[in-house]
């Protein structure tokens, strides 16, 4: 028989708050993270706006040295790893190190140091590239920084697959726990890429929002004037844990992790299929490993990164899978508020889904206006909604047609 | 003057904030617990600093920070 795997602890770092419980005062109010990018000088770029993490301080949750010889996604991480851990009331000493895994989801990992060394190399010459370029630019390292942290001796990996990396990385780290192979995992995304290049490298696809006149109002997912997602940075982390091990110790326990799926869309490297073909057999592949019918979901917490393609096409995806039932499911896109964090997506949104089960509260999608005919489905607009989520879904879709999907339920003995 | 440099130096890199705790005698691996890539940095740091070039087989053989500095003062 599978062992059964719930979630025990969250931790964030996120442009709308850092930690649990100001994320979700934030999340369930309908604050924007969005503002003017501070961190370079946009006057060049079509898009000057993103959701910026404020107020993260690294010394307060690591050493000054090691701090210095970490890219802010390894930072991140750490720091929303050392939140979790406490959430989870988790004590390290205790745990058996060796069932005690880490699975992270980064979809760029160091860019903003890959950054900083190239300029080197171009101003001063090969001798002068720091011997931490390699270490701290690896997208894997997030993943191995938190294991000497946090002494976690058990399976270590970390997924790529671009906006969907850490969805695949939950999916992972339930499987691992499912197997046998750990008993608690740590697990979700980092992304730190709000940099000069990376910002550049967006604009010329044309996928980011120029709504630069009011960045609070510039990410709206599934509105009818919608023109780009937002990019956003920071970590969300979830503590995977085997439920007899979690009830041994007296867990708070979110909710169970029961479904997992995933599909490619096999048709171009950065557009969606045009008929939502792959979204679907992702969302149908967690419904068949969860064991339910598409009729038991009450939220989805949707990819809804407010591009034109995106929010139609899962529209489209939502309506294929969950036919007439479409309409009476609660459909919020939080990176309304957070923006897209990318590889990070998954891990802050897996965390929302575990939060509005635990407290039957569903947040909104902020900035809808104008309905999109294309997009006709309850998207929860602006205000946050009391609903009872025996089930919630969580999508997640990255360039290379990724596409992952997770299910959480309410738990019960 | 270039001792004081050099403590500058290493202090910020190894993250030390007393720096009255690094003397001459002091060693980067044995007593700061430097790694091989601390070591690496902090030689670039010295080097850009003085404007001296460190071959590699002469950082290997520097066993505290006295050698750094003998080194750098003969180089200038």
């Amino acid at each position: 028989m599978k062992r059964r795997v719930v979630v025990t602890g969250l931790g964030c770092v996120t442009p709308i708050g850092i930690g649990k419980k100001s994320f979700w005062e934030a999340l369930t109010t309908g604050v924007s993270g969005i503002d003017f990018i501070t961190k370079f000088d946009t006057a060049d770029y079509p898009t000057k706006i993103a959701a910026e993490v404020k107020d993260f301080q690294p010394e307060n949750y690591i050493d000054k040295k090691e701090a210095r010889k970490m890219d802010k996604f390894t930072q991140f991480a750490v720091a929303a790893s050392q939140l979790a851990i406490q959430d989870a009331g988790i004590d390290i000493e205790e745990i058996e190190s060796e069932k005690f895994g880490v699975i992270l989801g980064s979809g760029i990992g160091g860019i903003e140091t890959f950054e900083e060394q190239n300029q080197r190399l171009l101003d001063k010459g090969v001798r002068r590239i720091s011997p931490f370029f390699i270490p701290m630019m690896i997208t894997n390292i997030g993943a191995g920084q938190v294991s000497m942290y946090f002494d976690a001796k058990g399976p270590n990996s970390t997924i790529v697959t671009a906006c969907a990396s850490s969805t695949n990385a939950v999916g992972e780290a339930y499987r691992i726990i499912e197997r046998g192979d750990a008993d608690i995992m740590i697990t979700g995304g980092t992304e730190a890429s709000i940099t000069p290049l990376a910002i550049a490298g967006f604009c010329s696809m044309k996928a980011m929002s120029t709504y630069n006149e009011d960045p609070k109002k510039a990410s709206r997912p599934f509105d009818l004037n919608r023109d780009g997602f937002v990019m956003g940075e920071g970590a969300g982390m979830l503590i995977l844990e085997e439920l007899e091990h979690a009830l041994n110790r007296g867990a708070t326990i979110y909710g169970e992790v029961v479904g997992y799926g995933m599909s490619a869309d096999a048709y171009h490297i950065t557009a969606p299929d045009p008929e939502g073909k792959g979204a679907a057999r992702a969302m149908e592949n967690a419904l068949k490993d969860a064991g339910i019918s598409y009729e038991e979901i009450d939220y989805i917490n949707a990819h809804g990164t407010s591009t034109p393609y995106n929010d139609k096409f899962e529209t489209m995806a939502i309506k294929k899978v969950f036919k007439e039932h479409a309409k009476d499911i609660a459909i919020s896109s939080t990176k309304s508020m957070t923006g897209h964090l990318l590889g990070a997506a998954g891990g802050v949104e897996g965390m929302i889904c575990a939060l509005t089960i635990y407290n039957d509260l569903v947040p909104p999608t902020i900035n809808y206006e104008t309905p999109d005919e294309e997009c006709d489905l309850d998207y929860v607009p602006n205000q946050a909604r009391e609903k009872v989520v025996n089930y919630a879904l969580s999508n997640s879709f990255g360039f290379g047609g990724h596409n992952a999907t997770i299910i959480f339920k309410k738990y019960s003995a | 003057m270039v001792f004081e440099k050099i403590v500058k130096i290493v202090g910020e890199q190894l993250g030390v904030d007393d720096l009255t705790t690094i003397k001459k005698e002091t060693s980067l691996m044995n007593d700061l617990e430097a790694d091989s890539l601390d070591a690496v940095e902090i030689i670039m740091a010295i080097e850009d600093e003085f404007g001296v070039e460190i071959p590699d087989d002469e950082a290997e053989n520097f066993k505290n920070i006295g050698n750094i500095v003998t080194f750098v003062e003969k180089n200038l």
